[in-house]
């Protein structure tokens, strides 16, 4: 695959080398000359120095047969207009930015760039599955975190220990997925039963996480 | 007409303190906080310091009831993305963007959005000029009375 990485800070300058690695033909492109003079000395010719913003530079980088164009510049607004200009002037068949304010994702997804990748809400959702001090845990957030995957550990206290499926009365448009139990995923028929120590994996509409958790908790 | 414009540049100020003079609602975004010191004495507005494509600052400068959006700070993309999220967030009825990039400006005009290139339309009036063609309309937006800019 053709991808073109535009902007060459350190996730620009580490994501090209794994790239490149993999087997993909990758150009990186960045503005500024010294750090591109930098990027040239550890990456070698796959560096180019230039504006991705500008199509005199677009053209350069032959973005018309990318396959993938990423944009991981630090600046939101450079990131979104490099992927419009790719789509509407050079048909990118997909097109990757980086959000570095959590808040753009959904305005991104609105103005059509295919993917959006926001270390911030990475991190976060990371801290979050460790400090969640009750027993359901975000493992996965589905549909820009409209509807998330949880995990759910079954205490002693827990109110559906003893309970079988149907009788587990879910929240409206959660399902459950599967039950781990000592390591091995079971089917959740209706005949299952719950026990201490399993793990239930759920579906939930991000906006009921509250009340699965009062099922089960 | 409630207004936002967003950069407090020489455009910016000029245009803000003339539509203050006109009797509108007029509200100004800048980063920086020295940029006010542009506008002038008339201008009745109101200034909110920040940056132009935080959804908090644009609903901190009162989108959610502008009429008109304008995007005119020296970065064209921040005017570009800025413009985006005032038509498509807030669905404010008038917006443009002063885009310096000729090719950008155009991209972006073929796709719904009003874009006003000033390079182009700086270096047409001069090369009219130059060749003897008729340039005066533009010409006459710039009077100076009794020391005061009249647009």
């Amino acid at each position: 695959m053709y991808i073109i990485v535009a902007g060459g800070g350190k996730v620009g300058h580490y994501l090209t080398r794994a790239l490149i690695k993999a087997g993909h033909e990758v150009v990186l492109v960045e503005k500024d000359s010294g750090r591109a003079s930098y990027l040239q000395e550890e990456l070698g010719d796959v560096v180019i120095r230039g504006d991705a913003c500008e199509v005199r530079t677009m053209r350069e980088l032959g973005m018309e047969r990318a396959d993938i164009v990423i944009a991981i510049t630090g600046d939101d607004e450079d990131n979104l207009v490099i992927c419009q200009m790719a789509k509407r002037l050079f048909n990118a068949p997909r097109t990757i930015a980086r959000v570095n304010n959590p808040q753009n994702e959904d305005i991104f997804h609105r103005l059509g760039i295919d993917n959006t990748v926001s270390s911030t809400k990475i991190i976060f959702n990371l801290i979050e599955q460790q400090i969640e001090s009750d027993e359901v845990i975000p493992l996965a957030p589905l549909m820009r975190g409209n509807i998330e995957i949880v995990e759910v550990d079954l205490g002693p206290d827990s109110p559906v220990v003893g309970k079988t499926i149907p009788n587990v009365h879910l929240p409206k448009d959660a399902l459950i997925i599967t039950i781990v139990r000592d390591g091995h995923a079971i089917l959740p028929n209706i005949d299952v039963e719950l026990k201490q120590g399993d793990t239930v994996i759920a579906l939930v509409n991000a906006d009921k996480e509250a009340e699965l958790r009062e099922v089960f908790a | 007409m409630n207004i936002i414009i967003l950069g407090c540049g020489r455009i910016g100020s000029t245009l803000a303190t003339a539509m203050s003079r006109d009797g509108h609602d007029v509200t100004v975004i800048d980063r920086n906080s020295d940029a006010f010191r542009r506008l002038g004495p008339e201008f009745r507005g109101r200034t909110v310091i920040g940056n132009g494509i935080d959804e908090d600052i644009l609903k901190k400068s009162d989108i959610e009831h502008a009429d008109a959006f304008v995007a005119v700070t020296n970065g064209d993309n921040t005017n570009i993305m800025s413009v985006q999220i005032a038509k498509e967030k807030f669905n404010i009825p008038r917006v443009i963007a002063r885009i310096y990039d000729p090719i950008r400006a155009c991209a972006y005009r073929e796709l719904g959005i009003e874009t006003i290139c000033t390079t182009v339309i700086g270096a047409r009036l001069i090369k009219d000029f130059l060749l003897g063609r008729e340039w005066g309309m533009a010409k006459d937006y710039c009077v100076i009375k009794d020391d005061q800019l009249l647009i």
